[in-house]
């Protein structure tokens, strides 16, 4: 199957999923406690505002109803206007999802230029003293939950030393950065010390692999051999372990983003659900079911550039 | 009689594992003249691949490697790290078993080939690349222009065999230690790659050191031939030699073994006995439990390596009897 047979292949499985997920989306926020009417109205509605507001919603009309016309708003990206905000939710989310990519795309760099060097130390003396000590201090990364390790941090490195901000969001570009650098670790702490036990252990395998052997025959310079026979190789799996872990990254963002006050997604899901806001709950989590989709997408589409026997 | 193009002398290998230090190789010495294929023979585990690769100290790590490689005047056992590189690949070459794990399975053959190019000639790109297609030719595998672009899973069992070939030739090599290149392909195709082995030697006038349980494959290629036992070398000659006249139990029971249709795979089934591990191998001649020969001297006192003229050396107390009761292929 050549590659852009398998790129277009894979884009056309997007639109079952995204199906999917609509109609996920659109149960879920029935089957949530307490109906919008009410929300809206609070307890002062009479009977004739109940059903005004309902004709308004279209939660007079059948329920097939319901569900074309809330695919035709979805499509033309009208999630309808926030009840506690009185905003439109589009508006929201464009302002609020961009700090949660950034602090999500932060940690994942974070965690990959953590994991993959030590991945190698490691794996090249394996089982000796530099081996054995990233996994410990890993080890207690792990275990340790993220709201709790984001407490330590903010208190060593934000009230003690004064090096980072303890929270909010900056204004300029690089002021935001800054703000994000401590969240972002906190959060890229426990993937990374998955990344490197996976690429590590992928590692190992590489290094006594027949083709490695072959390289060294051919007189390579070591890192060539490494880079370009071992990396290359051993990357596969753990690509494809980053690319699923960046959902769970998502909802990791969601609690530090609690912990270090800043004004992203995550914090606004929270704030939503206690609001019973259900078209922002609505509107956040189409957009980060479609986010989570495509970084599934690109995954696979990494996983099929580093290894030609998916896609060649 | 010409000089050696690789003289090897008292050769050992050693593993040092949490168990113990393992000798895999053990005083081995041969030599390999210009233009001639060498055999390496023995059951699996006799310690063929680690003799090969300590050649040119393709070993894992941990692994010591003591004794003399002489090649061009100079020792490639205590030679520096980055000078054995250009040696590697660029003077000696390698091919392995299993072509499939080989290769690398992420990259195309063109890269596969190029990169030996980039580190042993002066080629630019677009000479590299005219050479890698070249090298396709050389070795059989048509639509050259084509398959470099392509992926090892691409290609069959034989063509894959013939790739790494090409790219163990690419720098034009003066010596190949191939291991055991065909023992993973079927025998029609097995064939084809020793005929091509054979064809290449005459052409580019290297030598090959040939590694291989298959005596059947040594008659049809090697001139001449030593058998390893134990880690250790038991007979040497000329393949004519040592088919006509073995003067080892075993060589002569490895002779035994291949089957006369010469269509099947010789299994080594029949001597008795299974070879020793390293962490046990037996006092005195290290085949006498599975030797029909064996007395008590063989037993107490391990035979030296006996020369008996300028090709042909034996280990063996009893090698007068062993070549008395003859051939059992004659
Ligand atoms: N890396 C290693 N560590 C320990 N023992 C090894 C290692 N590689 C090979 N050996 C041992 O060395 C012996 C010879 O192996 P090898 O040369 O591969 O045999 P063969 O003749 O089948 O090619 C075997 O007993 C094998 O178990
Ligand atoms: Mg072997």
């Amino acid at each position: 199957m050549p590659l852009t047979e398998f790129i277009v292949r894979r884009l056309l499985q997007l639109i079952p999923t995204l199906i999917f997920i609509l109609i996920v989306v659109f149960v879920l926020v029935r089957l949530l406690p307490g109906d919008p009417t009410s929300a809206i109205l609070g307890d002062r509605g009479t009977d004739a505002d109940i059903a005004r507001i309902n004709r308004q919603l279209g939660i007079d009309q059948p329920i097939w109803v319901q569900f074309w016309l809330f695919v035709k708003s979805v499509m033309s990206l009208d999630f309808g206007n926030s009840i506690v905000l009185k905003r439109p939710v589009t508006e929201l989310i464009a302002q609020r999802l961009p700090i949660t990519v950034a602090l999500t795309l932060l940690a994942a760099l974070i965690s990959v230029l953590l994991a993959v060097p030590l991945a190698f130390v490691a794996a090249l003396r394996r089982d000796k003293l530099a081996d054995n000590a990233i996994r410990g201090a890993f080890q207690v990364g792990l275990s340790m939950p993220v709201f709790y390790l984001g407490l330590i941090l903010l208190t060593v490195f934000g009230a003690r030393l004064h090096w980072f901000p303890v929270g909010g969001y900056g204004d300029t570009f690089f002021d935001r950065l800054y703000h994000l650098i401590l969240p972002a670790t906190t959060l890229a702490l426990s993937l990374s010390a998955i990344l490197m036990r996976n690429l590590r252990a992928a590692i190992i395998g590489v290094v006594d692999a027949e083709y490695v052997s072959f390289a060294r025959a051919k007189g390579l310079a070591p890192r060539l051999i490494l880079i370009r026979h071992v990396l290359r190789n051993a990357l596969i799996s753990t690509v494809t372990l980053f690319g699923l872990s960046i959902g769970t990254l998502l909802g990791g963002a969601v609690i530090t983003e609690t912990v270090f006050a800043i004004p992203g997604a995550g914090r606004l899901m929270v704030d939503s659900i206690y609001g019973r806001d259900y078209p922002v709950v609505q509107g956040l989590t189409i957009a980060l079911a479609v986010l989570v989709s495509v970084t599934f997408l690109l995954t696979d589409l990494l996983q099929a550039y580093l290894d030609p026997r998916v896609a060649r | 009689m010409t000089a050696p193009l690789l003289s090897v002398q008292k050769l050992s290998t050693r593993f040092h594992t949490p168990r113990g230090v393992l000798t895999a190789v053990n005083e081995v010495s041969f030599d390999v003249r210009p233009g001639e294929i060498f055999g390496l023979v023995g059951e699996s585990g006799s310690g063929k691949s680690v003799t090969l690769r300590s050649l040119t100290r393709l070993l894992p790590y941990g692994a010591t490697i003591d004794g003399v490689v002489l090649w061009q005047g100079q020792d490639l056992v205590g030679m520096s790290d980055t000078a054995i590189r250009k040696v590697r690949g660029g003077q000696i070459s390698m091919i392995f078993q299993e072509p499939m794990t080989a290769l690398n399975p992420v990259l195309p053959i063109r890269v596969q080939i190029t990169e030996n190019l980039k580190a042993h000639t002066d080629l630019d790109s677009s000479g590299r690349a005219a050479r890698a297609r070249e090298l396709l030719d050389i070795v059989g595998i048509p639509d050259a222009a084509r398959r470099l672009d392509e992926y090892p899973h691409q290609f069959s069992g034989g063509m894959r065999q013939r790739a790494m070939i090409a790219i163990a030739l690419a720098s034009n090599p003066k010596l190949l230690l191939a291991d055991e290149p065909t023992t993973a392909l079927d025998v029609t195709i097995q064939d084809q790659i020793l005929n091509l082995l054979l064809d290449l030697r005459d052409d580019l006038g290297m030598s090959v050191v040939f590694v291989t349980h298959d005596l059947g494959v040594v008659a049809a290629t090697c001139d001449r031939m030593a058998v390893m036992y134990a880690g250790r070398i038991v007979e040497t000659g000329t393949v004519t030699d040592v088919f006509r006249g073995p003067m080892h139990a075993y060589t002569r029971g490895l002779l035994g073994s291949i089957p006369r249709s010469g269509t099947e795979r010789s299994m080594l089934l029949s001597i008795e006995g299974t070879p020793p591990g390293l962490a046990s191998i037996p006092n005195g001649c290290a085949f006498h439990p599975r030797c029909v020969f064996a007395s008590d001297i063989c037993r107490e006192k391990r035979p030296d390596l006996r020369p008996l003229g300028p090709d042909r050396a034996v280990a063996c107390h009893h090698s007068d009897a062993v070549l008395a009761a003859g051939s059992v292929l004659a």
